[in-house]
């Protein structure tokens, strides 16, 4: 049986998978922040790990706990937007940014739900581990979730208003 | 290793995206922290060479492992997770020095390697080898018995013929340089052509 991969196989095979869910939670420079806190703190754990672990799960699982906290910490520096510097060197195009905003407004479950499902790739089963419920709950979630998302972005008749 | 494929629904393609640019930003800024924080316990990198493709690799303390292509990289990589330790990042800056000495050699215009070193890959007898090996001088051969009387054990040609053979850390331990009495070439890790290579080039230069 083979032992633990070498972890640069990890951050090869997963990586993407946890920029996307960084990125579905936070703007350009702080879903980079989360990425890199989330690896770190994989390489440290990761002697420690469980062999036969999920290993996407188990990352799925810190990313959330790292983009939580740098919400947080923005929350409390309380400090005013107009004065807070451009600091993403990466422009997020506008789709991505508007589709951001979209997941923002959605139930926290559907968020959720979406962005580990979809944009991860994790099955219903470890989605529902990470946001408590059951897998069926999870798929109707993300089901619900992928729903009001095609209403705003893929309804053809033009109810906001900013197209003519 | 490559990413997953993902099948997503069309409405979330403007973040399915992860161009190659900011994810080898991404892994250069991950390994500088993790080199910072004292948690990259094997860094690597490969280099291209007349005698193919090696792969380098180091702990904090040296260069711990040289590897040929003909070992599999990726072999070798797991047996680094396995004996060292699985935190193991593609990070060339810490062998910038190991692979610029490794380029002058091949060039001719080395003949000493000035690298840290981690024998930790060696233990006992085969270690006392490889520091007998260390002596060995640029362009000059010894025999297997010779290099086992060395090491102190005069009948243990056989044995000074293992630690050759699984040298953690060929041409900079040159273990090239050790041939049979009879004028024999002897065995290589990298090849019977690599070990003609490298003494056809010290013989040049």
């Amino acid at each position: 049986m083979r032992g633990r991969a070498p972890f640069e196989e990890i951050v090869a095979e997963h990586g993407p998978s946890v920029l996307r869910v960084c990125r579905a939670v936070l703007p350009p420079a702080d879903a980079e922040d989360a990425w890199a806190e989330t690896f770190l703190a994989a390489l440290k754990a990761y002697p420690r790990l469980d062999p036969g672990s999920n290993v996407l799960a188990w990352l799925v699982t810190i990313a959330r706990r790292k983009a939580i906290d740098i919400r947080r910490s923005q929350a409390r520096g309380a400090i005013p937007v107009a004065s807070v510097p451009e600091r993403a060197t990466s422009a997020e195009p506008a789709e991505a940014r508007d589709l951001r905003a979209a997941l923002d407004d959605l139930p926290p479950r559907q968020r959720e739900a979406v962005a580990y499902h979809y944009l991860a790739g994790l099955a219903y089963k470890e989605v529902a581990v990470l946001t408590g419920g059951s897998a069926d709950a999870a798929r109707r979630a993300a089901a619900d979730g992928i729903a009001s998302l095609r209403k705003i972005f893929l309804d053809p008749t033009p109810s906001r208003g900013e197209k003519a | 290793m490559t990413p997953r494929k993902l099948e997503l629904p069309d409405v979330l393609a403007p973040l399915a995206d992860t161009d190659p640019d900011t994810t080898s930003r991404l892994h250069a800024r991950l390994a500088a922290r993790a080199e910072q924080a004292g948690l990259l316990d094997v860094a690597y990198r490969t280099l291209d060479s007349p005698i193919g493709s090696l792969l380098l690799a180091a702990t904090p303390k040296g260069v711990v492992r040289v590897a040929f292509a003909n070992e599999g990289h990726e072999r070798v990589l797991d047996e680094l997770a396995a004996e060292l330790s699985p935190r193991i990042l593609a990070a060339p800056g810490r062998l910038d020095a190991a692979a610029r000495e490794l380029d002058e050699y091949f060039a001719g215009a080395r003949r000493h390697f000035e690298l840290s070193l981690d024998l930790a890959l060696a233990r006992g007898f085969r270690r006392s080898v490889l520091e007998q090996l260390l002596c060995i001088e640029y362009g000059r051969t010894a025999s297997y018995a010779a290099v086992a009387a060395a090491a102190g054990s005069a009948r243990a040609v056989r044995a000074v013929g293992t630690a050759c053979a699984t040298n953690p850390l060929p041409l900079v331990v040159p273990c090239h340089r050790v041939v049979r009495s009879d004028g024999g070439l002897g065995g290589y890790r990298g090849g019977a052509d690599a070990k003609r290579v490298l003494l056809a080039l010290e013989a040049a230069a």
